[in-house]
């Protein structure tokens, strides 16, 4: 397990005041929230190819117009039990830097909600994520309403290279 | 629209001086030496020609010289894009028939307010 | 008006590099003493014009530099100074440096300055310290510290031939007039009599009191093109006169205050408003959730679009291309007639299908085929160049080398205009330079030592480029002493690589030079065989679908081979079908594709299976074990057997079975993925599914056949186990 208060450090904002836009979405009935300025477009499930010998949350690969985008299962990324695949999941394709390199992926989820504007210092840090191995993908938590939405730090879930966030 | 002739052996000087010029609501051709800058001027009438002096085929000072020689070119500004250190250069344009000089390395601003005691 | 001068950096970078090439090639071609002018020339053109680009692009870095390297060619250049084999020398060290600190710019990051310092030193040494140093401001608008305003008062009095330098008075007035407030009289009384008087002529001259807060240097400036055709004026009246100046003459007045600065519009409207939120309580049921999915589909588009405006163009990866007219004209020439194609075949698509119009869509269809066709080979060519981008560096290496070496050289360049893919180009080059230096250094004997065997002192290193079938062939041949043969058996039974008792072929052992770590230099110089030997050229070419090889002749000299496909985008390729997954081997692997005789299939060692083909035996790898597919077929006899060939070593893909053979675009997996161990890379499919391509000499590593750091199969040819070490 990972030093918890070297990553909620890490997990800081940095200063910025100004509202962001988070698209948010379903998983496990659970809220998540991705800064929407990443998000390149929303798209229904439809079959992938599989890539042999890959981690169990990469779906396989897909043609988005002409390009090879890879498929990850945010469930099972999380390591939340798999579903079958209805006509609510869809796939985010998101475009992420990772290690200097632009990357455009596709994010399997239960279902997308809705869109927020949050004010950046609204977020709080992770409270004690002592139980959760997931806290390693969390940039951190906000109120809506009544409902509490998880922010996600892209840049970690998709590095698929960084294992420090996976479970064993 | 005014029409100007850049010249320059230099893609980036020459795109530079281009898009200034075309900014500032100029009508500009391009050409990357004199003799393809001398044959545009032949075919059409430019209001004024600014070239580079160092250029293959056909140097900037003959350009201007030829140029000069032609009836529809007597009056027309010819400015010539020279560094700091062609100093002589500069007597040499001159004498060749060349309206003054732009001094490299300038900047878009720079051209412009150059320019405007010739054209308008 | 601002214009942002990045958007030219591209283009000047191109350029500059270009540039630098052409010296180079230049200063190389120079014999000191017998240059001739119009070389020079084009060196001095080089370097005026990275200097004239770096100072307007404010790389002052460069420009401070390649200020010294103008003004020494510019006194070779008009014959002040004779060119030695020093200067070039240091004009060569030079372009090296230029290059770096362009490279440095380029990548944005801080150039190191000390070697441009040095060589920046040595040419002053040179030109004398006569060069003062350029402190020439290059600061715009000069503002004057002082406000206090000055009244000055200027006599122009133009020569007559003033119009026809193409100056304008007129134009020059207003600038005048822009300084501050200006007022102009006129005096006509050199106007001569109407039979003298010639209308080119400018017979006017001029007075005009200009009060303003700026220097006299700002008013000399607007006269600066006319100094010598006019007499000129400034003098500073400050307080001698009033404010308001007398008129001094009833002369007309001409042009005063009449033109207004063009205003200048800024400031475009890009505010962002990326629209309130409204919050939607997230809702299971399908059809709400479908509405929010429109709804949050249609914002997200929204914002991409704001974003898409926003994002700058900091992709300092994109390379680009230059391309003959030619070819970019042939292709609107075919775009041309795929326009005509398509409107022939949606005319027949109007009407009803009879028998006549189906022979008609028959026929529009093979057009289609050609015209994809032509067009596809057409875009290809344009990534493809000749080959002398990769040779033009080696008159300068082999030049540099053999002076280290002190070895005569003389280097022949073939088939320069053999075209191929830019991508493989650009990494063709390391492998070749490492194979010319080891020619230079192990292949090409000392002089002494060439006399000695009765050669010609001078020897020789020949490049040669051709293309064969799909594949362009480099030759990089010497005249050597060839590979010795005794030597190099002897180091790989030192390192271990093969037994005292082995028997080897001369061709088995010449291979044996390709083995990791292999190096016969009696010592390590710093041209050749320090850490990287020929297996990383072999590696690196193959991880290009090519090969490399050596022939030797003792005393003679050696050729090394390198083949490689012309292109790396497109790939013919043969579908395979494993369990439900499609497959895609390339098709200049496959040797043969078989059904298997169990009875000719043993087992060795640890259950892996070889069949008997002939006089080889064949490792068999069952692809869905490999890739963990569930679903295929087992049975050796139900399957397909696909003998492939990779690094000189056969194996048999085990496959449902064979689909169709097609041409494929290679795409990469690893843009967006990571690299995956047996896959070269991925395409599309006609039905527009992603298959992915097979990397056999990446398969042959996955399957554990051969040892890490080997070349050598765990199962050897006699069908035997081999002890794994």
């Amino acid at each position: 397990m990972i030093d918890q208060v070297g990553v909620n450090q890490q997990l800081m904002f940095d200063g910025e005041s100004d509202e962001k836009q988070f698209l948010t979405f379903m998983m496990h009935d659970e809220e998540y929230g991705m800064d929407i300025l990443a998000v390149q477009e929303i798209r229904g499930w439809e079959p992938v190819t599989t890539i042999p010998n890959s981690p169990n949350f990469v779906r396989g690969a897909m043609n988005l117009r002409g390009t090879i985008v890879p498929i990850i299962d945010l469930r099972m990324r999380f390591g939340i039990d798999a579903i079958e695949y209805g006509p609510l999941t869809v796939v985010i394709v998101v475009s992420v830097q990772i290690k200097d390199q632009q990357k455009i992926m596709g994010l399997v989820v239960d279902a997308v909600s809705d869109v927020y504007s949050i004010a950046e210092e609204k977020a709080k840090d992770v409270p004690d994520f002592q139980d959760s191995d997931n806290a390693y993908f969390v940039h951190g938590l906000v109120n809506v309403g009544q409902k509490m939405v998880v922010l996600l730090n892209l840049e970690k879930v998709l590095d698929l290279s960084d294992k420090s966030g996976l479970k064993g | 629209m005014k029409k100007i002739l850049a010249v320059d052996d230099s893609a980036s000087m020459r795109q530079m001086v281009g898009f200034t010029l075309k900014k500032a609501g100029f009508d500009v051709t391009e050409a990357k030496d004199g003799s393809e800058a001398l044959n545009l001027a032949k075919q059409q009438g430019f209001d004024a020609v600014i070239s580079d002096v160092n250029m293959p085929v056909m140097d900037g000072i003959t350009l201007i010289r030829e140029l000069r020689n032609l009836p529809n070119y007597k009056f027309t500004p010819l400015l010539m894009l020279t560094t700091e250190s062609g100093l002589d250069k500069k007597s040499e344009g001159k004498a060749a028939g060349a309206t003054g000089w732009i001094v490299k390395p300038f900047n878009p601003d720079q051209l412009l307010a150059v320019l405007k005691k010739v054209i308008r | 008006m601002s214009i942002d001068l990045s958007q030219f950096f591209d283009v000047f970078f191109e350029e500059s590099f270009e540039g630098l090439d052409a010296m180079e090639a230049e200063l190389l071609n120079l014999e000191p003493g017998k240059e001739d002018s119009e070389t020079i020339n084009t060196i001095f053109r080089a370097a005026h014009s990275i200097k004239g680009g770096s100072g307007t692009f404010g790389f002052v870095s460069v420009s401070d530099f390649t200020h010294v390297l103008e003004t020494l060619l510019d006194q070779i250049r008009d014959g002040q100074r004779v060119l030695t084999a020093e200067h070039v020398n240091l004009l060569l060290k030079s372009v090296d440096c230029v290059r770096g600190l362009l490279s440095a710019l380029q990548a944005e990051e801080e150039p190191d300055l000390s070697e441009s310092h040095e060589l920046k030193a040595r040419f002053e040494a040179i030109l004398g310290g006569e060069e003062s140093p350029v402190e020439e401001a290059v600061t715009a608008a000069v503002e004057s510290e002082a406000l206090q305003s000055t009244t000055y008062q200027i006599e122009f009095k133009p020569e007559p031939h003033l119009f026809k330098t193409g100056n304008e008075p007129l134009y020059m007035f207003s600038e005048l007039a822009e300084l501050g407030e200006l007022e102009v009289s006129a005096f006509h009384d050199a106007i001569p009599d109407f039979l003298e008087f010639d209308p080119e002529d400018c017979f006017l001259h001029w007075r005009f009191f200009l009060t303003t807060t700026r220097e006299e240097q700002a008013i000399a400036e607007i006269f600066e093109w006319v100094e010598d055709d006019a007499e000129i004026k400034i003098e500073a009246c400050g307080g001698l006169f009033d404010d308001e100046p007398a008129q001094t003459s009833s002369a007309p007045q001409i042009g005063q205050n009449a033109v207004t600065a063009p205003s200048e519009s800024s400031g475009d409207p890009t505010a962002e408003n990326l629209g309130s939120v409204e919050t939607v309580k997230p809702d299971v049921e399908t059809e709400k959730a479908q509405q929010t999915l429109a709804a949050v589909q249609q914002k997200v588009e929204t914002v991409k679009n704001t974003k898409t405006e926003s994002r700058k163009s900091s992709d300092s990866g994109a390379t680009s291309i230059r391309v003959g007219i030619d070819k970019v004209d042939s292709l609107i020439n075919m775009v041309g007639e795929l326009v005509i194609t398509q409107a022939m075949l949606s005319q027949i698509g109007d009407q009803d299908i009879t028998e006549s119009s189906i022979a008609a869509l028959q026929e529009g269809l093979t057009q289609l085929a050609h015209n994809t066709r032509d067009l596809q080979e057409n875009v290809m060519r344009i990534r493809m160049l000749p080959i002398s981008f990769v040779f033009s560096r080696f008159p300068r290496l082999v030049r540099d080398t053999s002076q280290k070496l002190n070895k005569q050289v003389e280097l022949k360049l073939v088939g320069e205009q053999t075209e191929l893919d830019k991508t493989v180009m650009e990494k063709l080059s390391d492998p070749m330079v490492h194979l010319v230096r080891n020619s230079l250094d192990h292949g090409l004997e000392t002089p002494e030592d060439r006399i000695a065997n009765g050669k010609d002192p001078v020897g020789t290193v020949t490049l040669n480029a051709f293309h064969q079938g799909g594949n362009i062939v480099i030759e990089i041949m010497d005249d050597g002493k060839g590979l010795d043969t005794d030597k190099i058996r002897n180091k790989a039974i030192a390192n271990g690589l093969i037994q005292e008792s082995d028997e080897l072929s001369v061709e088995e052992i010449n291979e044996l030079i390709f083995m990791p770590g292999f190096s016969t230099a009696d010592s390590v110089s710093d041209i050749s065989g320090r850490g990287v030997g020929m297996d990383v050229v072999r590696r690196n070419i193959q991880a290009l679908n090519g090969s490399v090889e050596v022939t030797s002749k003792q005393g003679v000299g050696s050729t090394f081979t390198i083949r490689l496909p012309l292109t790396l985008a497109i790939l013919d390729g043969q579908l395979v079908q494993v369990a439900a997954h499609t497959y895609i081997i390339p098709l200049i692997s496959i040797v043969e594709s078989l059904q298997i005789d169990i009875s000719k299939v043993s087992k060795v060692g640890k259950g892996l299976e070889v069949l008997r083909l002939r006089d080889e035996y064949i490792p068999i790898l069952r692809l869905y074990d490999i890739f963990s597919h569930q679903g295929a077929r087992e049975e050796l006899d139900k399957t397909l057997l696909v003998v492939v060939e990779s690094d000189n070593y056969k194996i048999g893909l085990l496959v449902d079975d064979l689909l169709a053979q097609q041409q494929v675009v290679i795409k990469s997996l690893e843009a967006n993925y990571q690299k995956v161990d047996g896959i070269s890379g991925a395409t599309i499919l006609g039905d527009g599914t992603v298959s992915l391509i097979i990397d056999i000499s990446g398969l042959i590593k996955l399957s554990g056949l051969r040892r890490p750091g080997s070349t050598e199969l765990l199962v050897d040819l006699k069908g035997e186990e081999a002890e794994p070490a």
